[in-house]
């Protein structure tokens, strides 16, 4: 058994990959957080009052958990899904009752969505409630009002890609309020003044056209799975960045 | 270190000397580097913002023909274009036409015809419109829109989306609008 251990641990590839052995030493643990590409974000001490989950509810790590949770299964769905007007219905039922593990797939991406969307918002509660959102926290606030702003981006852009009833008439409503809104809508108001029409405002610019179509399904595709997500990712770094930077997790003052 | 101390006094001894010149050439510099990064980001920030907009559509065409005016019985919607071009094309009991858009004015729904019923009935939140398009039960602010309808030179119909006669609250549009309606 010795000997075994040995051979896999004492080479150089081993500790080419691994440098530090794993006795539990103040200084290994320390080197296990900085020393790791995938944890360095993190603190390498932190409070006992920190870790208190009764104050901190923990959502915003299960905010982050539930987006990593989509954008596994949301690559997964891509393998089978066709943004175009003739195949995305089809491909979505396929995924439902053909694709192996293609029906786990989807609905574990639809519900963690439902479940990201519902924990954002008692996440924001919750740093509200604590007053979280005060000095030196205010900026990171504001990077995390953006980032609520765009999950609800990336849950609306993603209701049209099964191109059914329900998700046609929600893009369809939607992108009529953008219709309507003032100065950038043509039925908004100043919109005769400023000659805005259906071809050249804000609802045009969404669907691609005037009307919700081709072009709108493959603009809500290219938002949902690649554009969002990225502004998002860029955006999540900058926020646990700052939550370090501002002093640490939000925790009791006694 | 010594030196560029030495040469720091050397060049502030020098009234108006290479010192002065030398730096407001970096201050022009400075100001033409940071410039032309702040325009190029400006002009690819407009070309984004522009790219969003196609300069051709496949989308249906806004002038359309729709058939003679005999293909269509008196008090009847007709919902053949509805899907395609988003119009119903309407003749009244006393003969007269009109081209309606199929366009809920509550958040743009398609509404459909109930001929039972003789009324339009949104299925998004239930708004109801009587044949002329006007309102009269759901949370739609105002009666339907018109389009311009005229009859072509081979004696079809023919419809004109860029022109709108858009519903006004609480008016009927027969009255409102008396050239949203063809005698034929």
């Amino acid at each position: 058994m010795n000997s075994l251990y040995d051979k896999v641990k004492k080479n150089l590839i081993w500790k080419s990959v691994f440098r530090r052995d794993y006795r539990d030493t103040a200084r290994n643990r320390a080197m296990a957080i900085f020393g790791n590409v995938f944890l360095h974000l993190h603190p390498v001490r932190v409070r006992e009052s920190a870790v208190k989950l009764r104050y901190t509810w923990g959502m915003g790590g299960i905010t982050f958990l539930a987006f990593i949770i989509l954008t596994i299964t949301g690559v997964v769905l891509m393998f089978y899904y066709h943004p175009t007007v003739d195949l995305a219905y089809l491909d979505m039922k396929d995924l439902e009752f053909q694709a192996p593990y293609g029906v786990i797939s989807r609905n574990l991406h639809r519900w963690a969505a439902h479940f990201m969307v519902i924990v954002v918002m008692i996440h924001m509660f919750r740093v509200f409630m604590t007053g979280s959102y005060k000095a030196p926290r205010q900026f990171n606030w504001g990077i995390g009002v953006i980032l609520l702003v765009l999950t609800f981006l990336l849950s609306f852009t993603g209701y049209l890609l099964p191109w059914d009833q329900l998700g046609f008439w929600a893009i369809t409503v939607g992108t009529n309020m953008g219709a309507a809104t003032p100065l950038i809508g043509y039925q908004g108001p100043f919109s005769e003044f400023l000659h805005i029409t259906p071809y050249n405002d804000i609802r045009f610019a969404l669907l691609g056209g005037a009307q919700v179509g081709g072009n709108a399904l493959l603009r809500s595709y290219i938002w949902h799975c690649i554009a969002i997500p990225l502004i998002s990712v860029i955006l999540m770094f900058v926020h646990f960045w700052r939550v370090r930077k501002d002093g640490g997790i939000s925790r009791p003052q006694h | 270190m010594q030196d560029e101390k030495t040469l720091h006094d050397e060049q502030q001894g020098l009234p108006g000397g290479p010192a002065e010149i030398d730096t407001d050439r970096r201050k022009f510099l400075t100001k033409v580097g940071w410039g032309s990064l702040a325009g190029f980001l400006a002009i690819n920030s407009y070309a984004f913002l522009r790219f969003f907009y196609p300069r051709v559509l496949f989308e249906p065409p806004s002038q359309f023909k729709v058939g003679f005016p005999n293909d269509y019985p008196p008090g009847t919607v007709n919902s053949q274009y509805q899907r395609e071009f988003g119009t119903w094309i309407i003749r009244l009991q006393d003969g007269r036409f009109f081209a309606m858009e199929s366009k809920c004015t509550h958040l743009g729904c398609t509404p459909s015809w109930l001929e039972s019923q003789k009324k339009f009935k949104c299925p998004c939140h239930g708004s109801g419109y009587y044949i002329s398009g006007l309102n009269f039960e759901g949370p739609a602010p105002r009666p339907m829109d018109r389009f311009k309808i005229s009859i072509a030179e081979d004696g079809q119909l023919q419809v004109d989306k860029t022109i709108k006669f858009p519903g006004v609250p609480g008016k009927e549009s027969n009255e409102v609008y008396p050239q949203s309606l063809l005698k034929a």
